[in-house]
């Protein structure tokens, strides 16, 4: 583990870590894709879509996940979900690792987590009534059909929809905002205790995101979920998180309290992504463009730590060791070379620049 | 005042009520084809043939299997006989009428039994990938070698003529197209969002496939194979043209337009009337087949 | 490139392999066999079966197959029963007296519905359009052997300008007598290449048209027909697909127009074959075309990936 605010207070970081136990602990995650090169050439091109993330969900908190596109968010979301199968590390729910002999089965997870896609319309089968969709879930792990279609039609009142009008209605006959909200019924059918958002706001107009948002901390409260967030929107996740991870090109580059993350950012990643954020505030203005060249290649990515082709603080020692995640004071954990003394790079040991 | 309170009230729970229904994609399809003139048209000229060739005794006069030699190649309008005799003497018009039972028979059964197999087959290949994806979409890769008439030939040719030969050849030649067609279907609707989110309830394959696969799949598969019927009975006729159909005495309109060849030089409209049918029957599957196309191709 | 061309070689063998396999099941499929044929059935038992162990018929089944396979592969395509001549040499004239239709059927086929395609796509919804729909629906619905029979009513019996029937002379044309025997197969022969080529066309060249960068080509001041042939060109893929595939199914299924003119092609030797019963004719006729066929689709591929390279797959 690497990143329980180990270090600072000792005694208070473990009661605190005893008080609220990870929900869902993640170790060394890692997914590799191969690209197929043609039949009779050797190479095989691989994407590092995830490589070696690690990091805890704590229960009752708003995990936020960003990140450029690309940068395995995504793939994290359908690793945790078991929709595809990882190449290596450690999944534990409560503590009970997933997918191994005595520990959970992939079917066992998803009554404990589930999903909330991007695209609104995609998400729900055109030829089937939303009730039906919302009630599949239950009635697969064995709820009858009546039973089913009952608790669907509770649920659609739960995300703000009259049973009466739209339980029959189909996909098509909806709006967008609408259709998300069937889906995260959807999601919720099943009770779990964890639900991924991935995208799940992102194709909604601004009116309809802030009230879908809403719905989402109502729900948060009345049933007692974990959420993780995913986007590429630092304001929506701002809003919403408790903690907030940054992932590039398949690795986790700095996680932390969401304050901590916005306000004193100590990954230069995570500064350049930041300031790159409009602001409605003319005096504000940014005058030079804080990263510069384009993301590299996920197939080959550089070696050391990933960053450093854009870093303007790039030294040997960055292209030579990748960084490891450790922890700093103010329970943040940040991969980068800069922030621990003895790590090679020249600016260790020195305050934090701007 | 009461009274009409007491009306709008009754008005808004009819709204309510049609509200809560919900129109499903189906009947949105069957609403359009209700719209769609010429194919009603096409759909009634079938149903006529259908009713005409089933209950042909009631519609015809004379036995279509005898002839009077006397009575060879009357041209169209002759009293009694309003479309002619053929080369032996039998009436043309009973001819005809008897004929579309073999003609609709070989034209529809193989298409039918195709979807059922090719069908199966295909969904299946493209619901499972791996190696029983390849193995399947292999096997018909072989069958695609052929031209789809050379296949029906060779398999006529080689074990004989008959009913039974010549619905199994062209059977045996529309599977390949429809599997391509399903797979290619069933394998795009397998990687949308809602299929995925069906495996993240943890439902098993076969749950999935019924609930979810099967009623997205099935619409544009069967649009297909009803394109496929207009040919089949074009083949289906020219395999009795080349002898390798239905066998004399039995009236079909290919058999009966290789019979009439001969006659082509004395009576040339007989000798070209049965076709008249062919292209008939075929065009009017071929319409009703673009309306459901067009009806399905509804904007969601 | 290269080695997309070898992976498509390569991987027409094992069709090619379970094609002959298909055939050699066929012909086993058939009722009775060669010595049944041959030899009248007053023959005492044994000497009928001594001329079945002399043909190998008693020899395991997948044996048969690998010597019947060997001796394809050398070209001996065995012997007619009915004329007891070697199948090769019949099979090869019947093949290029398809040819002398084939192509002149492709050639008219593919020009003129390349043409209408693009016509009716450049008057999109005009009556001009209407009218092509129309006739493309007719064009798809018409059986191509009664068109055949009409034609031959029409311009031979009616009007007697062009003979009903047959090749009437050897090799290649010489002279308008000869030619006159070709008019009414070719253009029979040529009806369906002609919807369905333009059918495509015109589905292509509306997409094309609708794309974004036509407008841009306009814009930069292009003349219409420059930008004809930036559309062309963009079209040409499929289209050549499309038209490879057509020229194969006119060399396979040539056999209903030879049997309505009785032009002793492939398909007429076909016909002749089915009704002698003459298996090692009709299963050679029927491999050599499949295989034929085969390898066109691999030209059509190939050619695909060289004018396009987003199919290099």
């Amino acid at each position: 583990m690497n990143e329980a605010g180990r270090g600072s207070d000792g005694a208070d970081a473990v009661a605190r870590e005893a008080a609220s136990a990870p929900l869902l602990a993640v170790e060394n995650l890692t997914k590799h894709f191969s690209v197929k090169g043609s039949l009779l050439s050797r190479s095989n091109a691989v994407v590092q879509a995830v490589d070696d993330v690690s990091f805890l969900v704590r229960r009752g908190e708003t995990l936020g996940i960003v990140g450029e596109s690309g940068c395995g968010k995504s793939t994290t979301a359908r690793l945790l979900m078991h929709l595809i199968a990882r190449d290596s590390g450690r999944i534990r729910f409560a503590g009970r690792p997933v997918g191994a002999a005595h520990g959970l089965s992939r079917r066992d997870l998803h009554r404990q987590m589930q999903m909330v896609f991007q695209d609104s319309y995609a998400s729900l089968n055109p030829r089937l009534p939303v009730a039906m969709s919302i009630a599949f879930g239950p009635f697969v792990h064995g709820l009858a059909k009546s039973a089913a279609l009952q608790r669907a039609r509770q649920l659609l009142e739960a995300v703000g929809l009259d049973p009466l009008l739209f339980a029959n209605r189909y996909p098509h006959e909806l709006s967008g905002g609408q259709r998300q909200r069937i889906n995260i019924a959807r999601a919720l059918a099943l009770e779990p205790r964890i639900v991924i958002l991935d995208e799940a706001v992102s194709a909604l107009d601004k009116s309809v995101e802030a009230q879908v948002l809403n719905l989402l901390a109502d729900l948060k409260t009345h049933f007692d979920l974990t959420y993780i967030f995913i986007s590429h929107d630092l304001n929506v996740v701002r809003y919403i998180s408790d903690r907030v991870m940054v992932m590039y090109l398949g690795k986790v580059v700095e996680i932390g309290p969401v304050h901590q993350i916005y306000l004193h950012p100590q990954h230069p990643y995570t500064q350049a992504l930041l300031t790159a954020m409009p602001s409605m505030d003319p005096g504000r203005r940014t005058l030079r463009a804080p990263l510069s060249g384009d993301p590299p290649n996920p197939i080959s990515p550089p070696s050391g730590c990933r960053f450093r082709t854009r870093c303007p603080f790039a030294e040997k020692v960055c292209e030579a060791v990748p960084p490891q995640l450790l922890a700093l004071q103010n329970s943040v954990a940040v991969a980068c070379h800069m922030r621990f003394p003895g790590s090679g790079h020249s600016r260790a040991d020195k305050t934090v620049p701007h | 005042m009461m009274a009409e309170a007491a009306a709008l009230r009754v008005d808004a729970s009819l709204v309510l009520q049609r509200a809560q229904q919900g129109k499903s994609y189906w009947r949105r399809v069957w609403e359009r084809l209700l719209d769609d003139k010429l194919t009603l048209v096409v759909t009634a000229v079938l149903l006529l043939l259908l009713v005409m060739v089933l209950f042909a005794p009631w519609f015809t006069v004379h036995d279509p299997y005898t002839g009077s030699v006397l009575r060879r190649l009357k041209p169209v309008g002759t009293l009694g006989h309003w479309l002619g005799t053929d080369e032996v003497g039998r009436d043309l018009w009973s001819r005809m009428v008897y004929g579309g039972r073999m003609s609709l028979l070989a034209g529809v059964v193989p298409v039918f039994l195709a979807l059922l197999i090719g069908g199966f087959l295909g969904i299946l290949a493209g619901y499972a990938g791996g190696f029983l994806n390849s193995t399947i979409m292999r096997l018909t890769d072989v069958l695609y070698a052929f031209p789809s008439i050379l296949l029906a030939i060779a398999i006529t040719g080689i074990l004989g003529s008959g009913l039974k030969n010549t619905i199994l050849a062209l059977t045996i030649s529309f599977i390949p197209p429809i599997i391509r067609i399903s797979e290619s279907i069933t394998a795009q609707t397998r990687h949308l969002d809602f299929v995925e989110a069906a495996r993240a309830s943890g439902a098993r394959p076969l749950t999935i496939m019924r609930y979810h696969i099967l009623n997205n799949v099935l619409g544009p598969i069967l649009v297909y194979a009803t394109s496929l019927i207009s040919i089949c009975i074009i083949l289906a006729a020219g395999l009795s043209f080349l002898g390798l159909g239905v066998t004399p005495p039995s009236a079909e309109w290919g058999l009966m337009l290789n019979n009439l060849r001969q006659a082509l030089w004395v009576s040339p409209l007989v000798a070209a009337l049965p076709g008249v049918m062919i292209f008939i029957t075929s065009m009017c599957f071929n319409l009703m087949s673009d309306g459901l196309r067009q009806a399905m191709d509804v904007r969601l | 490139m290269w080695t997309f061309t070898l992976r498509r070689l390569l991987y027409a063998v094992p069709v090619l392999l379970g094609v002959s396999m298909l055939v050699f099941v066929l012909i086993h499929l058939a009722p009775g066999d060669v010595v049944d044929i041959l030899v009248p059935p007053e023959v005492p038992k044994d000497i009928a079966d001594g001329l079945r162990r002399r043909f190998r018929l008693d020899e395991p089944i997948y044996l048969q197959y690998l010597a019947w396979l060997s001796r394809l592969l050398v070209g001996d395509f065995g012997i007619s029963f009915f004329t007891g001549r070697p199948v090769a040499e019949e099979l090869f004239g019947a093949l290029a007296n398809t040819l002398i239709i084939a192509l002149p059927a492709a050639l008219l086929g593919f020009s003129l519905g390349i043409a209408l395609g693009a016509l009716a796509a450049y008057s999109r919804d005009s009556w001009l359009d209407k009218v092509f729909s129309a006739t493309a629906i007719i064009g798809v619905s018409l059986p191509h052997y009664w068109v055949g029979i009409v034609l031959v009513a029409i311009f031979s019996v009616v009007l007697n300008m062009l003979p009903a029937q047959g090749m009437g002379f050897e090799g290649l044309p010489t002279g308008w007598e000869e030619i006159k025997h070709l008019i009414l197969p070719v253009i029979t022969l040529s009806l369906i290449p002609m919807g369905v080529t333009s059918r495509l066309v015109r589905a292509n060249v509306l997409e094309i048209l609708s794309q974004e960068f036509v407008g841009t080509l306009h814009a930069k001041g292009l003349g219409k027909r420059r930008v004809l042939y930036h559309t062309l060109k963009n079209a040409a893929p499929s289209a050549l697909a499309l038209m490879g595939l057509q020229f194969g199914y006119l060399l396979g299924g040539s056999i209903l127009v030879e049997t309505v003119f009785n032009w002793p092609g492939s398909g007429g030797l076909m016909n002749l074959a089915i009704f002698r019963r003459d298996v090692p004719v009709l299963s050679a006729t029927i491999l050599v075309l499949a295989a034929i066929f085969v390898v066109i689709n691999i030209l059509v591929d190939v050619l695909q990936a060289l004018i396009d390279p987003r199919m290099r797959r």
